[in-house]
């Protein structure tokens, strides 16, 4: 059979490929920064654990069944006459025991790990610890990030920081299309969307700078749309905490309409105060029923410049 | 001869066979289509609150004349039935008036719904207006656009029963238009206990 | 009078964008001076655009697949290219561009590419595995093959007449909606979808009918072969899904047209309904995809393993418990939305239970070729090569599945790597498998296996250089449907990745030049019994081509592996003692007429060309009604006829020709000692 002569004849080009391939692969370096595998918070490590031990399960199967099929492929190569044939063999009962309930087993095993880890990780969990959470409201907008720190009375755009030592509870809703924020070394990720509010629990446990961005395609400016998320020291907060209060912008109901227009690639910005209720106000923009506008920066935000 | 004789049989063997698969895609297809109409449903449910700044379904709805429409559609069905029976006794004069009995209710309820549509988009409660009102006007519209095919397929009928007779094909077909009918009442029962009683009550 | 249409529409924007325009101008240029070259004209709208025969359609199905699996795979190549030189640059393609490739390469891939080729397969086989002459609507089935065409037609006009959608092949509002997308590109899209997707709603009630229908006498249920299984499987994951693509796509048509407030931001929308009732329809479609597939990869295995199936019940009740539960895990497309933790839990418990009897597939599939005499044919070697890969694309599934996991992978280049997992193993490695299996019996002539074991191990290798670099990035941070990006640590992967694309694209050749290499020396590789591989089910009973009538005398099935029984008992190539007259339907143009119709209604759509599409609409309607009037549809090839056809076909085949099937004789005979089974 040529077909046959052919397959053999092509294993060399193909061994040859692949080494050249794993060792283009292993020479990318960066494995090491990988955040999703190296986190950087409790909770990024418990997830990324759960990863681990999920795929270590499924390895039970995973591996008899690949090292199978290429023990068969070989040995049961038509030109391998020497072995046993049994052409009308249709089935055994004790071999479809073990390949439907093995399995099954394990999905009982990783469903028990799902809903335990699935309510143990639950983004909208109070994390413990001994001092409260910091919070931080966040609000995608194109194409660019705005914290908003109640507790402190300032706001940020693409640049998140917080004290290393507290959970970090963001609250995060969209004043555009549907985003998702992510800082993959603390963990997780969430959907913001105009008019609703949803919210994630992170916790740092060392000080760090960290990547975050929104993973959900907005638009022309999505490539650019990410921030750095700083966890830092109690000194190192508090003089950044004087920098942000110190400096000269001022998120009025105003600038914010200016802050909403489409931009891309925003650099940082600090601005010492903003508009009072601003977070509700971007969430009442899009609530189902309208009323008469409160004052004229509600107004103005609801409805925007027109 | 002989040969066109036999061809004939099988022609008319091949026949039954076809129609009889084309009741069964029929039923099929109505799966299909209820699908359609149950996640309109689905959608009419999630918005129905979701009124914004426009009026609510209080505000809209008028259960006298929604009751005018379903007396309307539900003796069509009625009538259609009748028109089934008269096919199975071959009184194709009989099919033909009780055809047109069920067209003029058909299209009364059409002539009814426009008319309510008319004057909710009169009165500033378009589709435009808010998710509520979208969800309604699909899926009323949908229902609305389902009839008027009815409508439609019940003119292209009188036409066939009154060339063709009550010939087998034409038998197949009145009787799958008759499902088409019927299941639009069926719809609209629906319609009426999800959308309009809730909505007023 | 015509909409927004104006001059503006054509792409002199960019060289890049000018440059698709202008191939798929000169594509076409070219198709239409070629038929006009070989006067073809005639030949192409009477014997195959008119043709209601399944067989035809099914190969135009194939072709239409191939031809766009082309145009898909450019915009991969480019997407690629892109990303292996955009670190900290613009690359060659503006965002906008990108954008625009990234939509229509999961749009194609997955409408165009893998609908149609896998509905082309069924439609060429399944007929015929179950010993019927044709399917149960032979003109409702042209209608769907001309309006999935028309979608076709429509997303490659967009290349030369306005945009496409910039907002991905799922187009999530608000995103998709007119306040934010305001041009001609995601309406394109909408109307491509919902025709074709009628189209294929339409195929589903088709195959339903006529699997439950027109089965030959002893066929039963648990009788089926596998493919056939697996599309009545599907057919009906069709009739069920696919009515809400319709529901989804005609609702944010209405957002977008006439301005109503189904998903946008304010008004009332709902934008989290619109993800769940897109994913109604997209998770069972992925089942869609690669239950077909799965079936496939049954017959070959059995057939090259020279071997019965091992588990056929098992088997069978593997393929309905994963066709159920397809509808009960779509949430999992969005575990990141903010449900709750009990919602998150029980889809991904649900999803997870999907993976045993997909993991017990893979064993039966093992142990068919456990003590069989497994031959390297291309179809058997693209099935092992799926064996293995798809399931570390399971494994990646499982973990997806978890919805903790899932917040750190979402969105990231690791699903992108998990999805192609699937889909390319899983599904196109079938439908490949499948173009090498049966194309003898679509062509007469068998396809030459070099060219075909060289396809696979590009692909293969393609395959995993392109895309375990992206779960490698994921775990690094990267999200999908990145123009450009900062991090240096990713471009390396990213050019591996590229090189794997490149790989592909000399496994995408290696099929054209098998298609030809073949097809030019098609005298010498002839199937003259109509069963080039010994195979099993009742397809290989037909001649190759298949008359247009498949059976001359319909068959009598007592087995599973009907044909191979029927090799067994000597009942093969018989000549009954009388042919019989034979009742087939007419030929009909309003097939194509319609699809022309729907592609017109749908560009009249996009443009706003009011007029237009009320006409096509009325149309429409005077086809159907014409259609529906119509008893005169079928006619009848006289016994006389068959018989000279049956009679020219056996004089050719002589006993050489036939399969020596001593191994297969009952006991005894076979090389090697027999285990007990449960015959």
């Amino acid at each position: 059979m040529t077909a046959q002569r052919l397959f053999y004849r092509s294993l060399k080009p193909i061994l040859i490929s692949g080494t050249i391939g794993t060792t283009l692969f292993l020479q990318g370096c960066g494995i090491s920064d990988a955040p999703v595998l190296f986190p950087k918070g409790p909770i990024a490590l418990a997830q990324r654990d759960l990863l681990f031990t999920a795929f270590g399960l499924m390895m039970i199967v995973a591996i008899p069944a690949i090292f199978l099929t290429f023990y068969f492929v070989w040995r049961y190569r038509r030109s391998n006459q020497g072995v046993s044939y049994t052409p009308d063999w249709e089935g055994s009962w004790k071999i479809e025991t073990v390949v439907w309930l093995v399995p099954a087993a394990i999905i009982v095993v990783l469903g028990t790990l799902v809903w335990d880890s699935t309510h143990n990780l639950d983004p909208y969990k109070e994390l413990a610890a001994d001092k409260p959470a910091f919070r931080v409201q966040a609000v995608a907008l194109d194409w660019k990030w705005l914290f908003i720190y109640p507790e402190l009375g300032f706001a940020s755009v693409n640049e998140l920081a917080f004290p290393q030592d507290r959970p970090l509870s963001i609250e995060i809703t969209s004043d555009t299309v549907m985003n998702s924020l992510m800082i993959p070394a603390l963990g997780g990720q969430i959907y913001a969307m105009a008019g609703m509010r949803t919210e994630m629990n992170l916790l740092a446990s060392e000080p760090g700078v960290f990547n975050g961005r929104n993973t959900m395609f907005s638009g022309d400016g999505f490539s650019d749309q990410h921030f750095k998320a700083h966890a830092m020291s109690e000194a190192d907060f508090t003089t950044w905490k004087k920098k942000v209060s110190e400096s000269s912008g001022v998120l009025d109901a105003k600038y914010y309409l200016d802050l909403h227009a489409q931009s891309t690639a925003n650099p940082v910005t600090y601005y010492s105060s903003y508009e009072p209720g601003l977070f509700d106000l971007i969430l009442r923009k899009y609530a189902p029923v309208m009323g008469p506008y409160e004052s004229e920066a509600a107004e103005l935000i609801c409805r925007g410049a027109a | 001869m002989t040969d066109t004789t036999v061809s004939g049989n099988v022609l008319e063997h091949e026949e039954k066979k076809s129609l009889n698969s084309r009741e069964f895609g029929f039923w099929v297809y109505l799966m299909t289509d209820a699908i359609i109409f149950a996640l309109l449903f689905a959608t009419y449910v999630v918005l129905s609150k979701n009124s914004a700044a426009g009026p609510t379904s209080k505000d809209v709805f008028e259960l006298s004349h929604t009751a005018g429409e379903t007396a309307l559609l539900l003796l069509s069905s009625l009538t259609f039935g009748i028109a089934t029976i008269a096919m199975t006794a071959g009184q194709t004069l009989r099919v033909v008036q009780w055809l047109l009995v069920t067209l003029l209710l058909g299209l009364g309820f059409l002539a009814m719904e426009l008319i309510e549509f008319h004057g909710m988009i009169a009165q500033g409660a378009g589709p435009q207006v808010s998710g509520f009102l979208s969800a309604f006007f699909t899926l009323i519209g949908t229902h609305g656009l389902h009839v008027a095919f009815g409508v439609i397929g019940i003119c292209v009928m009188i036409g066939q029963v009154l060339v063709k007779g009550l010939s087998l094909p034409v038998r197949s077909r009145l009787f799958r238009l008759g499902l088409f009918w019927h299941f639009l009442d069926i719809v609209w029962i629906g319609i009426f206990s999800v959308v309009y009683l809730p909505g007023v009550m | 009078m015509l909409g927004r249409l104006t001059v503006e529409a054509i792409p002199l924007y960019s060289w890049v964008a000018m440059g698709g325009a202008l191939v798929t101008l000169g594509g076409g240029l070219a198709v239409f001076l070629l038929i006009t070259y070989l006067r073809a004209w005639k030949v192409l709208w009477t014997d195959w655009m008119t043709s209601v025969d399944h067989k035809k359609i099914g190969i135009m199905y194939v072709v239409l697949a191939l031809v766009m699996l082309v145009r898909g795979f450019v915009d991969a190549l480019m997407m690629r290219a892109q990303q292996a030189i955009a670190l900290n640059s613009e690359g060659y393609l503006p965002p906008e561009h990108f954008e625009q490739i990234f939509s229509s390469h999961g749009t194609i891939m997955i409408f165009f590419v893998a609908m149609p080729f896998l509905t082309g397969l069924i439609n060429i086989i399944v007929p015929q595995q179950i010993g019927a002459r044709d399917v149960a609507f032979p003109f409702l089935n042209s209608v769907s093959l001309w309006l999935t065409a028309a979608g076709a037609g429509l997303v490659l006009v967009s290349l030369v007449i306005g945009k496409f959608s910039t907002a991905g092949w799922t187009g999530y509002p608000p995103y998709s909606g007119i306040e934010y997308n305001p041009g001609v590109g995601v309406d394109y899209w909408i109307w491509a979808l919902a025709v074709s997707g009628i189209g294929s709603t339409l195929s589903g009630i088709n195959f339903i009918v006529t699997i439950v229908k027109n089965r030959c006498p002893g066929m039963t249920y648990m009788r089926m072969p596998l493919f056939t299984w697996t599309t009545l499987c599907i057919s009906v994951l069709i009739a069920f899904a696919f009515p809400a693509l319709t529901v989804v796509a005609v609702q944010l048509a209405l957002d977008r047209t006439l301005g109503f407030h189904f998903f946008t931001n304010g008004d009332g929308g709902n934008m989290m309904m619109f993800a769940n009732l897109l994913w109604i329809w997209g998770h069972p479609e992925v089942y869609i995809l690669v239950l077909p597939a799965f079936g496939i990869f049954s017959e070959v295995v059995a057939t090259f393993s020279r071997k019965r199936l091992f588990g056929y019940k098992s088997l069978v009740y593997a393929t309905a418990c994963i066709a159920i539960l397809s509808f009960t895990v779509w949430l999992h497309h969005f575990f990141t939305m903010g449900s709750s933790a009990n919602v998150n839990a029980v889809f991904g418990i649900a999803t997870m239970i999907i993976a045993v009897p997909t993991g017990v597939k893979i064993f039966d599939w093992l142990f068919t070729m456990y003590r069989g005499r497994i031959e390297f044919h291309p179809a058997m070697v693209y099935t092992i090569g799926f064996m293995v890969t798809f399931v570390i694309g399971g494994v990646t599934g499982v973990l997806l599945a978890l919805p903790p996991a899932d917040y750190l992978m979402h969105n990231s280049t690791f699903l992108v790597a998990h999805f192609h997992n699937m889909l390319i193993p899983g599904a196109l490695f079938g439908y490949f498998a499948g173009l090498n299996y049966w194309f003898p019996k679509a062509f007469g002539f068998k396809l030459n296996a070099k060219w075909g074991i060289r396809s696979f191990w590009f692909w293969l290798i393609g395959f995993y250089l392109a895309f375990m670099p992206l779960y490698v990035l994921g775990f690094m941070g990267m999200s999908r449907r990145m123009e450009h990006y900062a991090d240096p640590n990713w471009q390396p992967y990213l050019i591996v990745a590229a090189i794997g694309a490149l790989c592909v694209l000399c496994g995408i050749a290696c099929i054209g030049i098998q298609l030809y290499v073949s097809a030019k020396n098609w005298g010498s590789a002839r199937d003259v019994t109509g069963d080039p591989w010994n195979g099993r089910t009742l397809e290989w009973a037909t001649s190759s081509p298949p008359a247009a009538y498949n059976f001359a005398i319909v068959p009598e099935v007592r087995d599973v592996d009907a044909f191979h029984d029927m090799k067994i008992q000597g009942t093969a190539y018989q000549s009954p003692l009388q042919y019989e007259d034979i009742v087939m339907p007419k030929s009909s143009g309003i097939g194509p007429i319609l699809g022309a119709l729907a592609f017109v209604l749908g560009f009249a759509m996009v443009w706003y060309i009011w007029w237009l599409a009320a006409l096509c609409l009325v149309l429409c309607l005077v086809c159907a009604g014409v259609r529906a009037c119509d008893d005169n549809s079928d006619f009848v090839i006289p016994a006389s006829e068959v018989a000279r056809l049956e009679n020219a076909r056996l004089a050719q085949i002589t006993p050489a020709d036939m399969h020596d099937m001593r191994d297969f004789m009952p006991r005894g005979a076979a090389s090697g000692s027999v285990l007990q089974g449960r015959v």
